[in-house]
C-alpha cells in the first residue's frame, strides 16, 4: 500500500470531532427553524406552540403534528411587506454586486500588473481592513456621512452645494457602506485569477494588433471568468441577508429582508414568522449557495 | 520587451484611489477619536479624555472583557476543529460523507447571519441551555472554524506530499510523520487561521445578538446600541482601542508566519 494510502486513513479520522460539531451546531438548528416556522405564535416563553414532547407519547406526538400549520408562510407570500423585503433584498444585493464588480475590477487588475514584490504589499493592503471590524467600518463612514460631518463640511467649504446634504439613512449611503465593507472579497478572488494569468496571451493579442480595450474584452476578461464568479458570489450571497449596513445607513422607509427578521424576532418576538422568513430566504439562497461550495471545493481540492 | 509598460497610468490610478478609499475613512475615526471636542465635527485640540471616559465605563469595559474572553476560547477551539477538518479533506482521500462535510465547512462561509444566529439559538433554547458566554462561545466556534479549515487547507493543499511520505518510508508511522513533519510546516497557518478566528469573534454582532444572554452583552452589542443614538466620541475612542488590538495581532500573525515557514515561504493571512 502506497504511503498516501496508510496516511488517508487516520487523516480520516480526524474528520469525526468537526463532523459532529458541524452536524450538531449547524445541521441540526436548521430542523429547529423549520419546526418552529411551523408552530403558532404564543404569548409565552419560548414565545411559540406546539412543543414536542417525546415523553407525552404517541397521542401527543400526533396532536403536536396536527397543530402544525403552514400559515406563517401563508403570511409571508401575502403580506406585501414581506413580498417588497424579499425583493428589494435582492435588488439591493445585484446593484451592490455589479457595483463591486465595477470597482473592485480595476484595483484587482492594478494589482496583478505590478511587480511580484510589490504584489504581496498590495495584497496585505486590501485584506487588513477585511481584519478590521465590520461595524467600526460602518461607524466612520457615519461619522462622515453625518449632517455636520466631514464630507458636508468639505462640499460647503468648496462652494459644491450651499447647505448641508442628507447623506445618512439614504440608500447612497446604504451601497457605500456595503461596497466599503465588502470590496476585500469581491478584490481577493479577482486578482487570485488575474495574477495566475499569463502576461504572454495579451502581449500576443497587442502584437497582433489588437487595441488595448479589445485586448481587454477579447483576453483578459473571458480568463477572469473563473475569479468574477467566486467574487460575484462572495458578495452576492451574505449581502442578500445582511442586517447592520441597511439598518445603521439606509432609511427606515423600505427594509430589507435581514432586518425584516431582526424585527420580527427582537421587536415583536414572533419566533415562527421569524423563522418562516429564515427558511424563506435560505430557499432563495440554496441555488447561489450550492454554487459557491462546489466552486470552493473544485478550488480547494483540485491536486 | 514590454514588463516596463505593463503597469498603465490607470492601473496606478485604481490602485491609489482604491487604497485611500479602503484607508481614509478609518484614518479619520482614529484621528477623531483624540479630539478634544464634544462635537465629534468640530476639532477642539489633542486629548485623550475620550480614553479616560472609556476606561470610567464599567458596563462598557464589561462588555469588552466579555468580548476578549469569547474570542480567545472560541478561536482557541475553532484553531483546534478547523485544522482537523483541513487534515480530513485534503489527506483523508475519500471517505463516507465527505460532500456533506464539505458543504458544512463551506456553507457557514457565506451564510447570512441572521439565519446562522436564528437556527443557534433555535437549538439552544430546545436544548434548555443557559444563555451566556458558553453559547456565543460555541456560534463563534461554529462559524470561525471554517475559516480556519479554508486557511488550512490552501496550506496543505500547497505542501508537498512527498515530505510526509519521506518520513513514512523511513519508519514514522502516520500519526508521528504529521506531527514531526507536517504539523510544523502548516503551523503559520494554524497561527493566521487562529488570528482570523479571533478578529471575527471581537467583530460579530449578529450571531451574538441572538445566542447571548440577558445580562451579558458583547462588545459589538454595546457599540451597536450607541451607534444608533448617533455618533459619541468614546465610541471613537474604543473603536480605535480595537483597531489598535487588531492590527497587533495582524503584526504577530505575520511575524509568526515570517519565523516558523521555511524558505521565506509565508501563509496567506487569508
Amino acid at each position: 500500500m502506497s504511503a498516501r494510502r496508510i496516511f488517508a486513513r487516520p487523516a480520516r479520522f480526524a474528520a469525526i470531532a468537526p463532523y459532529l460539531w458541524m452536524a450538531l451546531f449547524f445541521l441540526v438548528p436548521f430542523g429547529f427553524v423549520l419546526k418552529i416556522s411551523l408552530s403558532q405564535t404564543a404569548i409565552a416563553q419560548p414565545p411559540y406552540l406546539p412543543v414536542f414532547d417525546l415523553a407525552a407519547g404517541w397521542t401527543a406526538l400526533k396532536a403536536a403534528f396536527a397543530a402544525l400549520s403552514i400559515d406563517n408562510f401563508k403570511l409571508l407570500v401575502s403580506d406585501e411587506l414581506y413580498v417588497f423585503a424579499y425583493v428589494r433584498s435582492l435588488t439591493v444585493a445585484a446593484t451592490a454586486t455589479a457595483l463591486l464588480l465595477l470597482i473592485g475590477y480595476p484595483i484587482a487588475y492594478g494589482m496583478a500588473r505590478l511587480p511580484k514584490r510589490w504584489q504581496a504589499v498590495a495584497m496585505v493592503l486590501v485584506i487588513v481592513p477585511f481584519w478590521t471590524s465590520f461595524l467600526i467600518r460602518i461607524y466612520a463612514w457615519i461619522n462622515i456621512l453625518q449632517h455636520d460631518g466631514l464630507l458636508n463640511q468639505i462640499l460647503l467649504a468648496l462652494h459644491l452645494v450651499n447647505q448641508p446634504v442628507v447623506w445618512l439613512s439614504t440608500d447612497s449611503a446604504m451601497y457605500l457602506g456595503i461596497v466599503y465593507s465588502y470590496l476585500p472579497f469581491m478584490i481577493l478572488p479577482l486578482y487570485a485569477t488575474l495574477a495566475k494569468m499569463e502576461p504572454a496571451l495579451e502581449e500576443a493579442a497587442a502584437d497582433l494588433g489588437a487595441p488595448p480595450l479589445q485586448v481587454f474584452w477579447l483576453v483578459t476578461f473571458p480568463l477572469s471568468l473563473p475569479g468574477v464568479g467566486a467574487g460575484v458570489l462572495l458578495c452576492f450571497i451574505p449581502i442578500v441577508g445582511e442586517f447592520v449596513i441597511p439598518d445603521l445607513l439606509a432609511g427606515s422607509n423600505s427594509l430589507m429582508i435581514g432586518q425584516t427578521l431582526w424585527l420580527e424576532f427582537f421587536t415583536n418576538k414572533d419566533w415562527p414568522v421569524a423563522s418562516a422568513a429564515a427558511i424563506v430566504l435560505l430557499i432563495v439562497l440554496l441555488a447561489p449557495l450550492l454554487l459557491y461550495e462546489r466552486l470552493q471545493r473544485r478550488q480547494l481540492e483540485k491536486r | 520587451m514590454r514588463k516596463s509598460s505593463r503597469l498603465s497610468r490607470f492601473n496606478i490610478a485604481s490602485l491609489a484611489l482604491g487604497l485611500a478609499f479602503l484607508y481614509l475613512p478609518i484614518l479619520i475615526l482614529v484621528i477623531y477619536s483624540f479630539n478634544d471636542s464634544r462635537l465629534v465635527t468640530v476639532w477642539g485640540g489633542w486629548s485623550l479624555r475620550w480614553y479616560r471616559e472609556f476606561f470610567n465605563d464599567r458596563a462598557m469595559i464589561e462588555a469588552a472583557w466579555m468580548s476578549l474572553r469569547v474570542a480567545v476560547c472560541s478561536a482557541t477551539i475553532a484553531a483546534l476543529l478547523g485544522t482537523l477538518a483541513a487534515v480530513a479533506l485534503s489527506r483523508g482521500e475519500r471517505f463516507r460523507g465527505r460532500t456533506l462535510f464539505s458543504g458544512m465547512l463551506y456553507a457557514p462561509l457565506v451564510m447570512p447571519e441572521v439565519i446562522t444566529g436564528l437556527s443557534l439559538l433555535l437549538l439552544f433554547v430546545a436544548l434548555n441551555a443557559e444563555r451566556g458566554f458558553w453559547t456565543v462561545t460555541i456560534a463563534h466556534t461554529t462559524l470561525t472554524m471554517c475559516f480556519v479549515a479554508v486557511v488550512v487547507q490552501s496550506r496543505l493543499g500547497s505542501l508537498d506530499r512527498s515530505l510526509e511520505e519521506a518520513a513514512m518510508d523511513l519508519g514514522c508511522d502516520p500519526v508521528r510523520a504529521f506531527v514531526a513533519v507536517t504539523l510544523p510546516l502548516i503551523a503559520p497557518a494554524i497561527v493566521a487561521g487562529w488570528m482570523l478566528a479571533f478578529t471575527l469573534s471581537l467583530d460579530d454582532l449578529v450571531i451574538a445578538s441572538f445566542t447571548t444572554g440577558p445580562g451579558s452583552a458583547t462588545l459589538p452589542i454595546r457599540i451597536y446600541s450607541e451607534v444608533r443614538l448617533g455618533v459619541k466620541p468614546e465610541i471613537n475612542a474604543i473603536c480605535t482601542l480595537v483597531i489598535a488590538l487588531i492590527a497587533v495581532v495582524i503584526v504577530i500573525a505575520s511575524l509568526a508566519s515570517k519565523l516558523s515557514s521555511s524558505r521565506g515561504e509565508s501563509a496567506a493571512p487569508l
